[in-house]
This record gives C-alpha cells, structure tokens and sequence, in this order.
C-alpha cells in the first residue's frame, strides 16, 4: 500500500488494530477487532467514532449565488450556522458528486467525497473564485443515540445544537467545527479539527465507554439501512436526482427558476416524471444481493428491468438490504421483482426507503 | 486434520472426510450471514465450487477438496450462519463428503505446514 495516503490518524487506527484496506486513494481502517456487524449494533446502541479525514475539505470564498450555478440547492436561503446536503450536477443533468454545504458567515464550508475531491476542485476552481482546499484539518463523526452525551463532555453546547446546524466551537484551546449531521441515519456529529489535535480528541472520545472506532465496512452498511445514496454506486453522472430520489434536495425556488447545470432535464422529470426510480429492495431469504445484480420483471424474462447498486445484509435488520434502480411501474410498494444470483432468480420486494426510520435530532 | 490452500480443513471421521474452513479463514471473512450448501448426495469434482459463504463485507465460495460424493452437511449453518465465526473448526462444519482414495489426503498441509503457509 506504498502509494496509499495515510490520514493523521493512521498510527492510531494500527494501534486499534484495525485492518486497514485502501479506499480512494487512502490507507483506511474497514474494521477494527470488534468487527463490521459488532461496530454497527455499538453504533446503534451508542456511539461509533470514524475517521473520514480522506473526505474533501473545501472553503469556498464566493457569493452563495455562485455556488447555485453549479448545484440544483438554494444556497443564498442557507442561513448562517446550517448545513444542507447538495450535489454538483452536469449539463446533462447526472451527478457529479455529493456534498453538504454549509453558511459559515463570511465564507462557504464544503465536504466532498474523497474519490471525488480532486475532480470537484477542478470543477469549482473551473467557475468560481475564492476556491481554498482546507490542507490541515482531520474530520471525523461521532455517530449514534450516545454521541450527543459523549461529544458534549468534551464540549459543552453541541447539545443545544439541532440536526445540519454547524458551530465553531472550543475545545481546550482548539477550533472545533461541529455540524449535527452524518451518514448513519443516526444522530450524531461531523467534527472538523487540527490535524495536530486530530488523536489527542479522538483518544479523549475513545476512553469513554460509549464509544468505540468503527470502520469503513459498518459506516457502509449503517448508510445502507438509511438509504443514503452512496457516490460512484447509488448515483453517479449517469443518474439524474430525480431518479435517484433525491428531489427533496432540490428547493423550490431552484425547481422553478432553473439556472443549474443539467435544468433542462431535471425540470422536466420533476414535471413528467422520471423513467426509473432508485427504490428500497428486499430481497426474500438470507442471501445478500450485492452491487450488480440484475434485476428482472418475472421469474424468466430474458431482459433485466434493472441493477441493483448498493446491496449487502442490514445488521439492524438481520436481513438483506439493497438499492437499485427499476422502471418507474415496478417501483410501487410491495412489487416484487426478481434477482439474479448465482444463476438463479430469486423474488426481491419492492420497500420504501429508508429501511430503517432515522433518528436525527430535528 | 490436513489443510489445504482455499483455508479449508479435512478431517478423517471413519469412512468420511468432513469438511470446513479454518479459523484463519472466518476471521478473514468477518460476520458470516449466509451460508449456502451442496446438495445431497452429489458427485462432485476437486474445484468445483459448492458452498456459498456470505459475509457482511463479501461472497466467496468453498471449493470441493477432492473428488467425491457430498453425502451429509450441516443445515445448522442456514440456520445460524455466525457458527462459522464462534466454532470454525468444531461444530460449523459444512459437508462431508465420501472420497474413492483416502491417500488424496496426503497431499493437503498438515497444521504446521498450514501455519506456515498463513505467516
């Protein structure tokens, strides 16, 4: 893993004993000793710490209106101290990434994912000014129903905090920059921090005994049970937001004015409706359907209808979850649909998402 | 027991040979939730695949370590799959099977060949 970077938390994950896998260009822990299944229930139970420092950091020194000629979000309505999850999207109307944005005052504070940082840069550095890269800081999430406990003995206030609100807040001397967000579908925290203070807060959370490292293989399967899109599977440049679902992202002063990249086609399916639908899917049985199974409308029909995008058992469920893509008439509750496995065809029931009721603090 | 280089375990039980994967392996695999076995009283041919094994993170498959007839397997796996994480090499086998030629077995690793072979 010699051309691997590593986050200023690599030394303490090998000292955790994760088994550490590459993952966009980085050295990542996938599971520590407690294991993909134990880190999700923990998470669920309590608390899990995950350090996601290899995602993009982004200051964006510009008008929130010139940010909107890229995203399909209202982000001049985006009030100073929130969060808002957004997406970059092309003139074709695919997506180019997924990211949140945040009203930091004078300037915009971004996250993107990390496969996609170099690009995104490019892209924002492309059409925008005032494009600053954040070199110098770790982020990491402490995620489940304890993290407001655990977080705010360390730092007072978070508790008065309220889902996608973002706050700049101390802890021993240090610069915290905390949002109520995350990617578990649980309450939880976003903290950006120094990378010099970086191990020195997470060994501060790690002794308590709430919390405990979680590695990329349950952060995989928490957002799953969500139904959170993950980038470069669930959606991608091929893959427009309306069918991806994710229509609620795009506010209705944006919906009707257009002005983003890809407004043509957007608008239109948000008129007409799209073609396919990203939806829940179940499959029947134990068997996990993963990334690539063909779906199909009947037991032997010789075309699959569809794909599946995201698949793998739900710890919390105890069953096998999955997303995927079908036609918009097979995407009705309860339509049960076919997955090849192995080569045998399997029933797979249409389910709304997510799977698993979230549990923000709105 | 003799080893072979799938992390499979084979263990001489009379006339039998039964079949499993190693703790090496399980520990590898992580959370195992679904386990699909051979059918009954089929012939089976060395590499063949006829075991599906499902962690949360993968699929991999167990490979038939010898030519033979697959003539019992442990339902308890569909069942309780995680058996494979807490008793690998004890009560979560998978098959066993009946070979023409127990002398086969010799050419498998015995332990310490195999804790070679895994470092």
């Amino acid at each position: 893993m010699t051309d691997l970077q590593r986050t200023c938390l690599h030394d303490l994950h090998v000292e955790l004993g994760a088994r550490m896998v590459p993952f966009a260009g980085y050295e990542m822990p996938v599971q520590y000793p407690m294991g993909v299944m134990g880190e999700h229930q923990h998470t669920r139970a309590q608390a899990g710490l995950f350090d996601v420092s290899h995602m993009g950091q982004v200051i964006l020194r510009a008008p929130a209106e010139a940010l909107e000629a890229l995203v399909p979000m209202d982000i001049a309505g985006l009030a100073e101290g929130r969060q808002r999850y957004a997406f970059f999207t092309d003139d074709r109307g695919g997506i180019l990434d997924d990211l949140m944005v945040a009203n930091r005052g004078d300037h915009l504070f971004l996250v993107v994912n990390a496969a996609c940082k170099h690009a995104d840069i490019a892209h924002l550095r492309a059409h925008l000014d005032g494009v600053e890269p954040v070199a110098d800081r770790a982020l990491l999430a402490l995620q489940g129903p304890m993290a407001e406990t655990a977080l705010a003995r360390l730092v007072p206030g978070v508790d008065a905090m309220r889902f996608m609100d973002l706050r700049s807040l101390d802890w021993e001397g240090t610069e915290l920059w905390i949002s109520r967000s995350g990617y578990t579908g649980e309450d939880g925290f976003e903290i950006s921090l120094p990378e010099t203070r970086a191990e020195a807060f997470a060994r501060a959370l790690l002794a308590m005994d709430e919390v405990a490292p979680v590695g990329l293989g349950a952060r995989d399967s928490l957002r799953l049970e969500a139904g959170l899109c993950l980038y470069g599977h669930d959606i991608d440049a091929t893959t427009s937001p309306v069918e991806a679902g994710l229509t609620w992202a795009i506010q209705k002063r944006r919906r009707t004015e257009g002005g983003f990249p890809g407004a043509a086609r957007i608008q239109r399916e948000l008129a007409d409706g799209p073609a396919r639908l990203r939806v829940g899917l179940r499959p029947e049985g134990r068997a996990p359907m993963r990334e690539g199974t063909k779906l199909f409308a009947t037991e032997d029909s010789p075309e699959p209808v569809g794909t599946i995008t995201s698949g793998g058992f739900g710890p919390s469920l105890q069953a096998p979850v999955a997303m995927g893509y079908l036609p918009v008439e097979l995407t009705k509750p309860d339509t049960v649909v076919w997955g090849e496995l192995r080569g045998k065809r399997l029933p797979v029931r249409v389910v709304p998402l997510p799977f698993r009721p979230s549990t923000y603090r709105k | 027991m003799k080893y072979t280089e799938e992390h499979e375990w084979l263990r001489v039980e009379g006339d039998l040979v039964v079949v499993g994967i190693t703790e090496h392996a399980a520990e590898q695999l992580g959370d195992v939730v679904f386990v699909e076995l051979p059918e009954l009283e089929t012939q089976v041919a060395k590499g063949d695949e006829i075991c599906v094994i499902e962690s949360v993170k993968a699929a991999s498959d167990i490979l038939a370590p010898l030519d033979g007839e697959i003539v019992e397997t442990n339902e308890a796996l569909i069942d309780n799959p995680a058996l494979v994480n807490e008793d690998p090499t004890g009560d979560a086998w998978f098959f066993k099977m009946k070979i023409a030629d127990m002398a086969e077995l010799d050419s498998y690793m015995d332990e310490d060949a195999y804790k070679d072979f895994i470092g």
